[in-house]
């Protein structure tokens, strides 16, 4: 490690590893620190991402594919079932990751494009100078450091400290964290060519439960709840319930927690000096809990705009802006909708999210994105879903 | 006093993105809580395994 850094990135995740990539290929100096001992473990994540939204980051690699899913089944409480083919479905549907070593394909990529990664690196502060982000404090292997940098970028996840720091604040409030559990399982019953989601607020209130394939026997089964609704009731238990009817005599081979970010993205993502990406800038989408690809976009976005702002020497929030108008227009609006969609759907009796999958029975969504089951939702149920009238326009 | 099961955790974070307080910590494996906490209990209902738990002093 040096002492000092063009940019410096807090968190490997897929955000934090684009970014340095795309900040190192932009020949600038690049520090990305992790405070885990392994990128990529313990997975936090149903490993479910579309096809065409990973393609434009990183080049699809048998290594970290776990299965391919040819469409995803939404299932109401009564079990009627909404189909949706795999390029229609949306962000979380096409194929089914190994995060573990999908992560370290993406750190890897920084490291070759020239970033210096380091693990066991935890950053525990900021330097603050003149109103502005200059740096970053931390243990490494648990000894202190403190490394100097024009630019941070905070990509640490649901658990983000960075934006705080800054005087950015990023707590979650409980109805905008869904709380999960996932089981990696096998010897269950499943089929391998969809992603399977469950609603109703007995199975997960405010939230679902998912069955993802893994290839072989192997599937991703979870569950995730607003935490709202959570308390007495723990992700956990519904789980175990879930999995207690539907696979009985299936086998965990691994115990996942994890909490989504579902509050839509932060009012503000950057500061003198600093910008948040992925979760720790909120950008998971609120409806599906989907957050790998935002994270890796908004990474992106946020190393090009280092290295514009370093290449003019302003790192003012104001040269900082150009990230924020860059993700609103590539993914505000969705982000926007789902937030709408989030508000209603989690609040919904069962009767009437049986009645909405009966309206669209007949329809045919093999020819149909997220947003056209959604307007196609509103269109036969006005009245129910009212606030979301302005998607038919 | 809030506490945590360190065999329960399972070490996701949750617990840190929802504290008003930022009193805690995941470190690696495991879970730091800082005298900061105003006890408002948020942490112990988002933990998806309830690893958390405030106690009653006195
Ligand atoms: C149960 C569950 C299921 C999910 N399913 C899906 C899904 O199917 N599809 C999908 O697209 N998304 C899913 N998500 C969401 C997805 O996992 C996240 O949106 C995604 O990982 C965000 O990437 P990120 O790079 O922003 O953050 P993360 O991947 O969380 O990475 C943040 C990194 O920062 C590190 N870090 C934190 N603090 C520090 C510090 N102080 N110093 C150094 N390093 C630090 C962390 O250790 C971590 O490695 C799921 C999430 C959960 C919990
Ligand atoms: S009880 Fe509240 S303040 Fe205390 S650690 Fe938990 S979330 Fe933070
Ligand atoms: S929410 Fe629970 S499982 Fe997750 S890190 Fe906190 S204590 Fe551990």
């Amino acid at each position: 490690m040096k002492d000092e850094y063009d940019v410096v990135v807090v968190g490997a995740g897929p955000g934090g590893s684009i970014a340095a990539k795309t900040a190192a290929e932009h020949d600038l100096d690049v520090l990305l620190i992790e405070k885990r001992a392994e990128i990529g473990n313990p997975v936090r994540c149903a490993e479910g991402v579309g096809k065409e939204g990973i393609k434009s980051f990183i080049k699809p690699d048998r290594s970290w594919i776990s299965a391919e899913v040819k469409g995803a089944r939404i299932y109401s409480p009564d079990g009627t079932a909404i189909e949706m083919s795999e390029d229609m479905a949306g962000p979380e549907v096409g194929y089914v990751l190994e995060r573990k070593i999908f992560d370290r394909a993406l750190a890897l990529q920084a490291a070759r494009a020239g970033a210096e990664v380091m693990v066991k690196t935890r950053a525990t502060g900021l330097i603050m100078e003149d109103g502005f982000v200059k740096g970053v404090k931390g243990k490494h292997f648990g000894d202190d450091f403190t490394v100097r940098a024009s630019v941070i970028i905070g990509a640490d996840g649901v658990e983000s400290k960075v934006g705080r720091w800054a005087g950015i604040d990023t707590t979650l409030k409980l109805s905008d964290i869904e709380t999960c559990a996932q089981f990696l399982m096998t010897d269950i019953d499943f089929n391998p060519d969809y992603c399977d989601f469950y609603v109703g607020n007995e199975i997960a209130p405010g939230g679902y439960a998912w069955i993802f394939p893994k290839g072989g026997h192997e599937a991703n089964v979870g569950l995730g709840i607003l935490g709202s609704r959570a308390g007495e009731i723990k992700a956990m238990d519904l789980l175990k319930r879930f999995v207690k009817e539907k696979f009985p005599d299936g086998q965990v081979l691994e115990i996942i927690v994890g909490g989504v970010p579902v509050s839509g993205p932060l009012e503000r993502t950057i500061a003198n000096g600093l910008m948040l990406v992925g979760d720790a800038a909120r950008m998971a989408d609120p409806i599906t809990g989907g957050g790998i690809v935002n994270a890796m976009l908004t990474g992106q976005i946020a190393g090009e705009v280092a290295a514009k702002a370093l290449s003019r020497g302003d790192t003012s929030t104001k040269a900082l802006s150009e990230y924020e108008n860059r993700w609103k227009s590539a993914i505000g609006a969705p982000l926007k909708n789902s937030l709408r969609a989030k508000e209603i759907f989690t609040k919904m009796s069962d009767e009437k999210l049986n009645a909405l999958a009966h309206s669209i029975k007949d329809v045919d969504f093999s020819e149909m994105t997220a947003t056209g089951l959604l307007r196609a939702l509103v269109k036969r149920n006005p009245k129910i879903l009212w606030e979301l009238r302005h998607l038919l326009k | 006093m809030i506490t945590v099961d360190r065999h329960k955790c399972g070490h996701c974070g949750a617990c840190v993105g929802v504290c008003p307080a930022n009193a805690i910590e995941l470190i690696n494996r495991w879970i730091e809580l800082s005298d900061e906490c105003i006890e408002c209990g948020a942490c112990a209902k988002v933990c998806p395994v309830g690893a958390l738990e405030i106690l009653n002093e006195g």
